[in-house]
């Protein structure tokens, strides 16, 4: 066992893990955050997708030994982001989830599209939309809802509101 | 999908880090981003004893200017390429090539010595080093060395680099402003590993005139009568693709698409 502080949405996690434990077990079982789904654990479906050191990564192929010093924000960290508030009803309204698993990773990639490429929200953005989400599995939804939201999102003016 | 027990040591500099991957005894092993590794070991495709991190050595994060290359430390990541912060040796091709890697997510961790030293025939960056003809510098236990961009990827996953040697990065030289890039390579879905490459660099001002195939079952190979391929002459196109070991009837056909369609992209306006 190895001891490892990491800063979880904010708060010193101290604790002591296993060199072979990953993030999204550590994050799970030792922090109690299980808003962080494991699909299949190699790095393909993207459920796991966490912020670390401030940009998405997929938690079930990084070792939570290796991020002592870091910091993560899992999608509970994201609670009171407004970003991440507008996020949320527009998944909502658009009907982008079914079963939820793939939703905590498909927002942390959803957000960090809207911030990274603020000019996808025209129809001529969507291919780059779909492109930029093929990291993140979703088997119910089809994809169209979750594409939908996200141009929700990226049309809407900063503060919120749908712009004219 | 849990990977074997191992222990974890966190390197400070390269010197560290050869030395106790020297006393692994060839069952250490160096881990810098993670993303090919770390489903490997999940998969237990991998069980090394020890793994060495590489992640914490500010020193090949860097990347600097020389007048006639760029040098890209080991650690520069896929997403450092590709949103530029890192110096482009050409012309934003190298960071075209990075905006194609996995997802944004495996870019953000992912890095090019890891990749290099990893050495999947299917990775963009084995075959894109290649074709520019990248220096690899190493640091070894009988100290620095460099190795050349022919020399150092020898077959599917097996590289000039041994048990205790540590991948410092790459030196890449400049292209002219006029040099043109050509890239294709298909992928079942985006951002999947590919399943045959095609590159071009054409470069008139340096009298460069290249082209690779990779995706093969081994080493990328650099194409050797490149005026025919460039002239698009099919013939010439199958025989370089046979002649890089593509002689399954569909694996040939998708590599002799491969590059003639990044033979079309320099050969177009």
């Amino acid at each position: 066992m190895m001891p490892v502080r990491i800063q979880v949405n904010g708060a010193t996690v101290d604790a002591e893990v296993e060199p072979r434990t990953h993030l999204a077990d550590f994050l799970r079982e030792q922090a109690g955050l299980t808003g962080t789904h494991l699909g299949c654990e190699h790095g393909v479906c993207g459920a796991c997708t966490v912020e670390l050191d401030g940009a998405p990564a997929r938690s079930c192929i990084q070792f939570a030994v290796r991020c002592d010093g870091g910091a993560i924000r899992t999608i509970e960290g994201f609670e009171d982001d407004p970003l991440m508030r507008r996020l949320r009803a527009a998944f909502s309204a658009e009907h982008a989830l079914q079963c939820g698993y793939c939703t905590p990773g498909m927002l942390i990639t959803a957000r960090d599209i809207v911030t990274r490429l603020p000019h996808l929200g025209g129809a001529e953005g969507e291919a780059r939309i779909r492109s930029e989400l093929a990291g993140n599995l979703c088997r119910c939804t089809g994809y169209q809802g979750i594409v939908r939201a996200i141009q929700r999102v990226l049309r809407q003016s900063p503060g919120g509101g749908d712009a004219a | 999908m849990k990977a074997a027990a191992f222990s974890y040591r966190r390197a400070a500099d390269p010197g560290e880090a050869c030395a106790w991957l020297a006393a692994g005894q060839g069952l250490a092993k160096a881990v810098a981003g993670g993303q090919s590794l770390g489903p490997m070991l999940n998969l237990r495709l991998a069980q090394p004893s020890e793994l060495i991190d590489l992640w914490g050595i500010g020193a090949l994060r860097e990347a600097s200017e020389s007048g006639d290359s760029v040098f890209l430390g080991a650690l520069v990541t896929h997403a450092a390429i590709e949103d530029g912060r890192v110096p482009d040796p050409a012309g934003g091709f190298l960071q075209r090539v990075a905006a194609r890697i996995a997802h944004r997510g495996v870019r953000n961790r992912g890095t090019l010595g890891g990749s290099l030293a990893h050495a999947d025939p299917a990775a963009d960056w084995v075959s894109t080093m290649r074709l520019l003809d990248a220096t690899f510098l190493i640091h070894g236990p009988e100290g620095r060395r460099e190795v050349a961009s022919g020399e150092f990827m020898r077959a599917a996953f097996t590289t000039a680099l041994g048990d205790a040697d540590v991948l410092l990065g790459v030196r890449v030289p400049r292209f002219s402003l006029s040099a043109r890039f050509g890239w294709f390579k298909f992928c079942r879905k985006v951002g999947d590993f590919a399943e045959a490459i095609g590159g071009v660099a054409v470069d008139p001002a340096r009298g460069i005139r290249r082209a690779v195939i990779g995706a093969t079952a081994g080493a990328p190979r650099l194409v050797a009568d490149v005026a025919a391929v460039l002239a698009g002459d099919p013939a010439a196109i199958e025989a370089e693709v046979l002649a890089a070991g593509c002689d399954d009837p569909c694996e040939f056909q998708l590599h002799a698409a491969a590059l003639r369609r990044a033979v079309a992209e320099v050969s177009a306006g």
